[in-house]
C-alpha cells in the first residue's frame, strides 16, 4: 500500500514552548492510524499543521503527495476534517449545514444534493434533516459533525477525539461509523486519549507524549515492548505513605517493575495472581489502606505506563 | 466569488433565525418611529394626506403693521394644512399652553414692535424682538413654525436694511440734510404701506409659503424618525455581523471553513458581504413597511436604494473596525452599542444637526447617520439624485477607508493561520 501521509520531522513551537518536537510517521492508505496520548500531548497540534490551519515551525507532510506547506489547496482537497469540537452553525438544520459545507468543499448542483442525502442517511439523520442542529442531542450533533467532514469523500480523514463528551450509545455509533468508512476504502488518522477506542480501531497506533511520538506500531509490536507482563494497579489513600509499600513490594518476588504516581502505585510482574497476596500483606502491616486494585493484561496502557511511567489518563 | 456570495447568504439567513436580532434590528426601528410619529402627533390628524395642524398660538401685542402682517401670514391659506392658529391677548396665558403640551409654540409680538422696527413721526424705539416660546418636547414641529417666523423676520430685516441705505444714500447725495432723515424714513414707511404692499405679500414671505406648502406636502416627521431609527438601528446590524466573524472563531467554524479548500480572502469577503447583505435587507425592510404602512414618501427610488447602498456601506466599515480592533465577540457587542448610540447623537438621529454646537456638528461627519440622514431628508423634500451624489460620495469614501484600515487589522491579527 502506498503512503498518503508522509511526516517529516514536523516542530511547532509557541514561543519558547515546544508543542510538538520533531514528529515523524507514515499513515498508508487504507488504514486507521491513532494518534494515542493523554490530553496536552500534542494530538491537535499535530493533525491542526496536517490540516494546513496551524503553520509549522520546521518541517513538512505530504499528504496525496502534495506539501501542507507548499501547496495547502490542493492538501484541503483532499483531506476531510472532523475536529474535536462541534464547529456547526446551530441555528441551521443539518441538511443545511451539509449543503453549505458541501458548497465551500466545491460540490453544486445534483451532486450535492445526492451526496447530502447520502451522508444523511450514512449518520442516520434522514428523518430529522431538517431540524435545526441546536435541537439535537449531543450525540446527533456528533454525528452532523462527522458528516460534514465526508460530504466530499476524502482520501485521508482526521478525526480529533470525536467522541469526548458524549453518551456510550453514541459512542459506540461512532465507533462503528469509522470501521464502517475505512471498510469502504477511506484513510482515517485518528486521535484520542481512550486506549480502548485506539485498540479497537487502529491498524496501527503512535503513542504521544509532551509532543514527541515515542512509539509507533501496531497493537502487537507495542505491547511486545512491555513483553508478556501484567500490571497490577494499586490504588491507595491520599493521606497515605506510598514511596513506604513501593520500596517494601521492589523486594517481591516476580516484581520486575514499580512506578509511582500520587496515590497510585503500578507494579509491574510476569504474574499478578502470585503476589497479590504478598501486596496485600506488605500494605496491612504497613497500615497502608488499599483502595482498590486493578490487574491489567499487556495492552497501549501498559506500554504509555511502561514508556512514561505514568497512566494514560494522567 | 461564488463561495463569498454563498458565505454572505449564510450570514443572511442566521441573521433572520435570530429572534434578538431581529428584535434589535426591525422591530426596535419600527416602534421607536412609531413612538416618536405619537410623540410629534403625526398620527392624531384625521387627513391622511400628509396635514400635520400643528398648533401654534400668536399673540398680538403690536396690533401695528408689522405685527398685524405676521398674524395673516399665520392664517394664510397656504399655511392651512400645516398649522393651526389661535389668536389670542394674553402672553402669559399662550406659555402656559406650551408648558402644558397643549400647543406647539407661542409667538409673542410685543407692543411697540412695529414701531421699533419703522419709527414713525421721528421716533424710533429701542429694539424689541418677537418671543419665540416653543415645546422642548415636538422639536420638529416646533423648528418648522421658526423656520416661517425666521422669514417673516428676514424680510424685515431686509426692508429695515433697505430704508437705512436708501436714506444713507439720500443723505450722501445731499437731497436731504442729516436733521432730515428721521422724516424721510417715516415717509417711506408711510407710502410703503399707502402701496397697498403689505407684509405679508411681499416677495419673501411668499417665498416662504411657498417653502412651507412644499413642506406641507412632503414634509413628514417620520421623514426624519424613520431614517433616523432605522441608521441608529443599522449601526447594532454591522456589530452584530462583525461579531459573527469572531463568533465563528470561537465556535470553531471559522477553523472548519479554513480547513476547506476556500481562502481567507473568500471567507472574509463572505463575512463582509454578509454584514452589507444583512444591514441592505434591514434597511430596505423598514423603508418598505414605513412607505406601508405611514404612507411615508422616501423620495426618488433610486436615489433612496443607492444611498441606502451606500449608508450601509460606510456602516459596514465601521462594524468591521470595531470588530477588527475587538478581541472577543462580547467586546464587539458592547462597543458596537456604544458606537451606535454615540454615532446616534452626534449623527443627529435624535436632534437635529442645526441645533448642535459647531464642534458637535463637525465631529457628525465622521458618522454614516448625518450623512445619510442629510441625503434621505433632501430626498423627502423632493431631491434627486444629483442632490444627494456628496452624501453618497462621503459614505463610500468613508466604508473604503474603513475597509482599507480594518483589513490592515485582521492581517495582523492573522485569522488564517497561527
Amino acid at each position: 500500500m502506498a503512503n498518503i501521509l508522509e511526516v517529516q520531522n514536523l516542530v511547532k513551537n509557541y514561543g519558547a514552548f515546544q508543542a510538538v518536537k520533531g514528529v515523524s510517521f507514515n499513515i498508508q492508505e487504507g488504514e486507521i492510524f491513532s494518534l494515542l496520548g493523554p490530553n496536552g500531548a500534542g494530538k491537535t497540534t499535530t493533525i491542526s499543521m496536517l490540516s494546513t490551519l496551524y503553520q509549522p515551525t520546521s518541517g513538512d507532510a505530504q499528504i496525496a503527495g502534495h506539501s501542507i506547506v507548499k501547496e495547502p489547496m490542493q492538501v484541503k482537497r483532499a483531506i476531510g476534517v472532523v475536529p474535536q469540537e462541534l464547529a456547526l452553525y446551530e441555528d441551521l438544520s443539518a441538511k443545511e449545514n451539509l449543503v453549505f459545507w458541501g458548497q465551500m468543499y466545491g460540490l453544486s448542483g445534483k451532486a450535492l444534493s445526492a451526496r447530502v442525502d447520502e451522508v444523511l442517511e450514512q449518520i442516520g439523520l434522514t428523518d430529522k434533516a431538517r431540524d435545526k442542529v441546536k435541537t439535537y442531542s449531543g450525540g446527533m450533533k456528533r454525528r452532523v459533525n462527522i458528516g460534514v467532514g465526508l460530504l466530499h469523500k476524502p482520501r485521508l480523514l482526521f478525526m480529533d477525539e470525536p467522541t469526548v463528551g458524549i453518551d456510550p450509545q453514541s459512542r459506540r455509533a461512532i465507533l462503528d461509523t469509522v470501521k464502517d468508512l475505512n471498510q469502504h476504502g477511506m484513510t482515517v488518522l485518528y486521535t484520542t486519549h481512550y486506549m480502548e477506542e485506539a485498540e479497537e480501531l487502529s491498524n496501527r497506533v503512535g503513542i504521544i507524549d509532551h509532543g514527541e511520538l515515542i512509539a509507533i506500531g501496531t497493537q502487537k509490536e507495542l505491547t511486545k515492548q512491555v513483553g508478556e507482563n501484567e500490571t497490577l494497579l494499586l490504588h491507595i489513600g491520599e493521606q497515605e505513605e506510598p514511596a513506604a509499600l513501593a520500596t517494601a513490594l521492589k523486594g517481591l518476588p516476580n516484581v520486575l517493575d514499580i512506578n509511582v504516581v500520587n496515590a497510585e502505585i503500578s507494579v509491574v510482574t510476569s504474574s499478578a495472581k502470585d503476589i497479590l497476596a504478598s501486596v496485600v500483606g506488605a500494605a496491612n502491616a504497613r497500615g497502608i489502606k488499599i483502595h482498590s486494585i486493578d490487574i491489567r493484561e499487556p495492552n497501549l496502557e501498559a506500554v504509555f505506563l511502561h514508556l512514561t511511567g505514568r497512566a494514560l489518563r494522567d | 466569488m461564488l463561495k463569498t456570495f454563498i458565505i454572505g447568504f449564510k450570514d443572511l439567513k442566521l441573521a433572520f433565525r435570530d429572534r434578538a436580532a431581529l428584535i434589535l434590528m426591525l422591530a426596535a426601528p419600527f416602534l421607536v418611529t412609531v413612538g416618536m410619529g405619537l410623540v410629534t402627533g403625526r398620527f392624531s390628524g384625521t387627513d391622511q394626506s400628509g396635514a400635520l395642524n400643528i398648533p401654534v398660538v400668536v399673540v398680538n401685542l403690536d396690533n401695528d403693521a408689522i405685527g398685524n402682517a405676521l398674524v395673516e401670514v399665520f392664517n394664510s391659506s397656504e399655511l392651512a394644512d400645516l398649522l393651526e392658529p389661535t389668536a389670542s391677548s394674553d402672553a402669559e396665558a399662550a406659555r402656559r399652553q406650551v408648558d402644558e403640551d397643549q400647543i406647539v409654540a407661542a409667538i409673542i409680538i410685543p407692543a411697540g414692535f412695529t414701531q421699533s422696527v419703522i419709527p414713525t413721526n421721528g421716533v424710533a424705539s429701542s429694539p424689541i424682538q418677537i418671543e419665540f416660546y416653543a415645546n422642548p418636547s415636538r422639536p420638529t414641529s416646533a423648528g418648522i413654525i421658526k423656520t416661517i417666523l425666521d422669514g417673516f423676520l428676514a424680510r424685515i430685516d431686509e426692508m429695515q436694511i433697505g430704508g437705512l441705505t436708501s436714506i444713507t444714500q439720500l443723505i450722501a447725495s445731499g437731497k436731504i440734510s442729516p436733521q432730515e432723515a428721521n422724516q424721510a424714513g417715516a415717509e417711506m414707511g408711510k407710502r410703503f404701506e399707502a402701496g397697498g404692499t403689505t407684509y405679508a405679500e411681499t416677495a419673501a414671505i411668499k417665498i416662504n409659503s411657498s417653502t412651507t406648502a412644499t413642506e406641507t406636502n412632503d414634509f413628514d416627521p417620520l421623514a426624519f424618525f424613520a431614517p433616523s431609527m432605522a441608521l441608529m438601528f443599522l449601526m447594532y446590524t454591522v456589530s452584530y455581523g462583525g461579531r459573527s466573524i469572531l463568533a465563528e472563531e470561537t465556535q470553531g467554524t471559522l477553523p472548519r471553513l479554513l480547513a476547506t479548500p476556500t481562502t481567507s480572502v473568500q471567507i472574509l469577503g463572505g463575512k463582509i458581504f454578509g454584514i452589507f447583505l444583512t444591514g441592505l435587507a434591514q434597511m430596505l425592510i423598514l423603508i418598505g413597511a414605513s412607505s406601508l404602512f405611514f404612507q411615508l414618501k422616501w423620495g426618488d427610488a433610486l436615489g433612496v436604494v443607492l444611498l441606502v447602498c451606500a449608508a450601509v456601506f460606510g456602516a459596514t466599515g465601521w462594524g468591521l473596525l470595531i470588530t477588527a480592533l475587538a478581541r472577543t465577540p462580547a467586546q464587539v457587542g458592547s462597543v458596537g452599542t456604544a458606537v451606535m448610540l454615540i454615532f446616534a447623537v452626534l449623527g443627529g438621529s435624535f436632534f437635529q444637526l442645526s441645533n448642535m454646537p459647531p464642534i458637535m456638528q463637525a465631529f457628525s461627519k465622521i458618522t454614516p447617520n448625518a450623512w445619510a440622514l442629510d441625503g434621505f431628508s433632501t430626498l423627502a423634500l423632493g431631491g434627486k439624485l444629483a442632490a444627494i451624489a456628496p452624501p453618497i460620495t462621503a459614505l463610500l469614501t468613508m466604508g473604503l477607508i474603513l475597509f482599507l484600515i480594518s483589513a490592515a487589522l485582521f492581517g495582523k491579527k492573522n485569522l488564517a493561520q497561527k
